[in-house]
């Protein structure tokens, strides 16, 4: 029985994972010809939220008709639970020793769990900065740039999208730009 | 017999209970993607670090094997008789054309997520997984999307 549990809480190597992502996007389709993305969800949210005379017309639109991606997004939450609670490694991501050093560089210590504490330390006022400031960047670039790594990324490119590849590499050269230069020197001043 | 699914706002008792159905694979479906996206270490904000600094193949081969995977069962998907469950052709809906959009909502989106390591997909995964102060994350992400439904019609295309 413990062994059992060993291979549910094990992490999955990337070229069985992979495939396993790849197959949400013909799942969807064939579900009901929907177009696989989650950063919708955040425009949902917004449309429900917000009343009626101070909408955008942006939010003005049939969210009922959505509610499939409100149930896709309520899944992941209840998958994160059973996954990432319920069965979560005990042991820490293995990362390469590059990718070791240079976490540690940042001021974080490689320990078990998704997320590390140092960055989700609300006695520091800095990661309040850090986190607030990158949901909006998230939240206002999926929106603006039309989707996110689910949409562009793994739902365009399978499905030939040209703007899909412009966006994936624009994620990225974002991503890089800010991982390498802005979170170390965020970093210095937050730790 | 009167056909009473062809009156707007009231359905035939098999449909309403079909798509409550249909619901509910879409939160099965959500609920195999977010097992995933915990089991492929795509959640974990250490490899996205790596990956953003090209230490290690996971990520890339993560995402091509998942591109791969999804182009050819689509293709294949698009080139069968198969229906989609509801009963429709399967027909994929096009990006809307350009690249201005593309290339700045992208790159804004690309600073956020590797400012926090956290892309939409598992900020609703790290939520159920109890990592609380993403929450942070998820209020400010509404506010973001907020601004955009604000600003959308004086930003570039």
């Amino acid at each position: 029985m413990t062994e059992v549990f060993d291979v549910l809480r094990s992490p999955l190597p990337w070229y069985v994972a992979g495939p396993l992502i790849g197959l949400t996007v013909p799942l969807l389709l064939w579900l009901g010809n929907k177009g696989f993305g989650i950063s919708a969800n955040l425009r949902h949210v917004c449309a429900i939220l917000l009343p009626e005379r101070a909408k955008p017309g942006f939010f003005r639109y049939d969210w009922r008709a959505e509610r499939w991606n409100l149930m896709f997004a309520a899944g992941l939450i209840l998958g994160g639970f059973i996954a990432g609670a319920l069965l979560a490694n005990p042991q820490s991501t293995p990362l390469s020793s590059a990718g070791v050093q240079s976490v540690q560089a940042l001021g974080v210590q490689v320990r078990p769990g998704l997320v590390p504490t140092e960055l989700t330390d609300l006695s520091n006022p800095g990661v309040w900065v850090l986190l607030a400031v990158s949901g909006l960047l998230v939240g206002f670039g999926t929106r603006y740039g039309g989707g996110c790594t689910s949409g562009h990324a793994i739902t365009g490119l399978s499905t030939l999208q040209g703007p899909s590849l412009i966006a994936t590499v624009s994620f990225f050269a974002g991503g890089i730009l800010s991982a390498n230069l802005l979170l170390p020197l965020l970093m210095a001043v937050i730790r | 017999m009167t056909r009473t699914s062809n009156i707007p706002g009231v359905h035939a008792p098999v449909s309403s209970r079909r798509a409550a159905t249909g619901l509910l694979l879409y939160l099965l479906a959500g609920l195999y993607f977010g097992v995933v996206l915990v089991k492929s270490e795509a959640a974990s904000w250490y490899r996205i670090q790596e990956m953003f600094r090209f230490e290690s193949f996971h990520m890339f081969g993560l995402m091509g094997s998942a591109v791969l995977t999804g182009m050819i069962t689509t293709a294949w998907l698009r080139r069968s008789s198969v229906n989609s469950w509801d009963g429709q052709a399967i027909r994929i809906t096009d990006k809307e054309k350009g690249w201005r959009r593309y290339v700045f909502g992208g790159l804004t989106f690309g600073v956020g997520w590797g400012l926090a390591g956290i892309c939409p997909g598992p900020l609703f995964v790290l939520l159920g997984a109890g990592v609380w102060p993403i929450l942070i994350v998820l209020v400010f992400a509404l506010l973001g999307t907020y601004l955009y439904g604000v600003l959308k019609d004086r930003l570039p295309h």
